[in-house]
């Protein structure tokens, strides 16, 4: 094995994380003061330290997340082959939102140079500037093919036509969903058990986009065809379950769909089937089924520090630390705007 | 005269008395009209200040719920801000202004209109968060419709309270000022006109008097010639007039008609 080392530190890394006792005393502070102070006794440390004073919650976002990447950038450098494709696999997610968000900015003549202090910094690659530099949408599809590790998706997925002409949302939707066949089909390259482990919480990850595409086009303009396109070809859910969820108008359709999964099923049941339908709540149970989506997330990642010798633990380590980084601004922005009855609804990693 | 107090620069005749008097007559009239306007126009303030009172609170409220869903949707979907920039083409929530009128004022109001095909990023957070999404969104509609309703009412306060201050400015004006000076002016000319009765009076008092002083002069002077006359034998008769005695002074006119004269 030649990640023993590595995987040693994403596990220490993981021991790192916030514990529910940390999260209860998060939830005791009062400012975001007592916030960086209780932080500062965790493995967050002086993070916030060098901030000016009155703290907002989106520095704390930031710092948390570039922690983040600094503790990837470290695994991915010590990386050898294959994890160091494994690991650029991770990246590949990041990445497709910063050229997405680029593509919107070329798309509407922005200047791109600043759109590239807003990408998420897991998705940086050293050719992302040069993106900036094309100025229509063939020059840019162009220097995507070229420079991008992205290629193979756009490749499948769109012309340089389609660039201009769909929403910016299916582009999104049919290359994450390329990603998501293309990483699957990489993992089972793998050797067991991370294949097991990975294609479990790839597929949960597809079927959570499919539910969630599925139900937010709900009275949009997109087509059911072009919804099923959308549809990941992996997960529990495919192929019938996608089938039925491509036809499905409503949300009893979706419930429907899904009746064979008993997860998916408590999931909805759980979520209480009436609250999305009106979406007037008023942040009762409003977002229970995204909430519930993020819980078994979590409860998977978890699980795959169960198993050693395995590469699908930096895979959850990274996504058991965005949720972390989630969980704190989630709290902090709750002591911000003094809203104590929803500062319980993080969900601990 | 009537010394105290600013008056009109005008002559004291009867004519600029009588004008006066219909210029006091107005002014006093137009005090009562701008009074009740001030009224009025206070009723309507007291009603808005109590709606500006009320609509902020709900802005509060209303602004933190917004914001509040904002960071769901941050906690679901990361940020979307910029997705939601770019896509966005027209607006979906706009202002028009009408104007109502109070008591001669003209108050711009105010009205949001939504637009209702302007849902342009409905497809935002497509895959992730897409109802917290469209549910911040329409918090934040709310947001805005309490924001143009507090704008519309602000501004109806601030004109309002400018011209609340010009209508008391002018009723203090008139009360104070105006009014006074009218009436200083009239006392001022009947003072005046009153004086020239007097100077007048007194005057033919002089002139009697001296007529008086003139007859007695005449008559104890012709008592003495008559007292010397009749010393020295003469005698004094009664001037009797035509005819003389009892007869005498008898009216020409009630004698009796005359013959008719043919000619």
């Amino acid at each position: 094995m030649d990640a023993g080392f590595l995987e040693g530190m994403v596990r220490g890394y993981k021991g790192g994380l916030l514990t529910q006792n940390n999260y209860h005393n998060l939830t005791q502070c009062d400012n975001l003061e007592d916030f960086r102070l209780q932080l500062s006794s965790t493995d967050y440390g002086n993070f916030l330290a060098n901030e000016p004073l009155p703290l907002s919650t989106a520095t704390i976002a930031d710092r948390a997340t570039e922690k983040l990447v600094a503790e990837f950038n470290y695994l991915r450098t010590n990386a050898v082959e294959p994890l160091a494709t494994f690991m650029d696999y991770i990246t590949y997610a990041y990445m497709i939102d910063n050229v997405v968000l680029l593509t919107l900015g070329t798309l509407h003549e922005r200047d791109t140079h600043e759109l590239l202090e807003r990408c998420h910094p897991l998705g940086v690659f050293d050719t992302m500037p040069a993106l900036c530099v094309a100025t229509n949408v063939d020059e840019l599809y162009h220097s995507v093919l070229v420079e991008t590790p992205l290629a193979p998706y756009f490749r499948d997925c769109l012309s340089a036509q389609d660039l201009d002409d769909l929403n910016i949302e299916i582009i999104r939707n049919s290359l994450y969903k390329a990603y998501l066949e293309d990483f699957h089909s990489f993992c089972q390259t793998l050797p067991s058990p991370t294949n097991q482990v990975m294609s479990r919480i790839l597929a949960f990850e597809a079927d959570r986009r499919s539910l969630n595409i599925t139900i937010n086009s709900f009275g949009t303009e997109l087509s059911k065809d072009q919804r099923a396109k959308l549809f990941p070809t992996i997960g529990r859910l495919y192929p019938e379950g996608n089938n039925a969820l491509a036809r499905a108008e409503d949300l009893d359709a979706v419930i429907a769909a899904v009746d064979h999964i008993a997860e998916y099923k408590t999931f909805f049941e759980k979520a209480g089937s009436g609250s999305y339908g009106n979406g007037g709540d008023e942040g009762e149970s409003g977002n229970s089924l995204e909430d519930e989506f993020f819980k078994h997330d979590v409860e998977l990642n978890k699980m795959s520090f169960l198993q050693q010798f395995q590469y699908a633990v930096f895979y959850s380590f990274v996504k058991l630390k965005e949720q972390e980084v989630r969980n704190l601004t989630w709290i902090a922005e709750c002591i911000a705007q003094d809203a104590r009855d929803r500062i319980n609804d993080y969900i601990p990693c | 005269m009537s010394g105290t107090g600013p008056r009109e620069a005008i002559f004291p005749t009867r004519m600029n008395l009588t004008l006066t008097k219909g210029r006091l007559k107005g002014a006093q009239t137009g005090h009562s009209l701008l009074a009740k306007k001030r009224d009025a126009l206070t009723t309507r303030f007291r009603q808005i200040l109590a709606k500006v009172d009320e609509a902020k609170r709900l802005m509060g409220r209303v602004l933190q719920l917004a914001s509040f869903s904002l960071a769901e949707v941050t906690y679901t979907a990361g940020d979307i801000g910029y997705q939601v920039q770019e896509s966005v083409r027209k607006a979906s929530y706009t202002v028009r202004a009408k104007q109502e009128n109070v008591s001669g004022v003209v108050l711009p109001a105010f009205e949001g209109v939504k637009n209702k095909d302007g849902n342009d990023f409905n497809l935002t957070g497509l895959s992730r968060g897409g109802q917290q999404i469209q549910k911040c969104r329409d918090t934040y509609v709310k947001a805005v419709g309490t924001l143009v309703e507090l704008a519309s009412l602000q501004t109806a306060f601030t004109i309002l309270d400018e011209v609340i201050r010009a209508t008391n400015r002018r009723v203090n004006a008139i009360e104070h000022v105006v009014i006074p000076r009218l009436d200083n002016t009239i006392k001022y000319i009947n003072s005046e006109l009153d004086e020239m009765d007097r100077e007048e009076f007194f005057r033919l008092k002089k002139v009697q008097g001296k007529k008086k002083r003139d007859a007695d002069r005449t008559d104890s002077e012709r008592a003495a010639a008559n007292s010397e006359f009749t010393e020295s034998g003469g005698e004094v008769h009664r001037d009797e007039g035509i005819k003389g005695g009892e007869a005498g002074g008898g009216d020409m006119l009630d004698q009796g008609k005359d013959e008719d004269v043919i000619f």
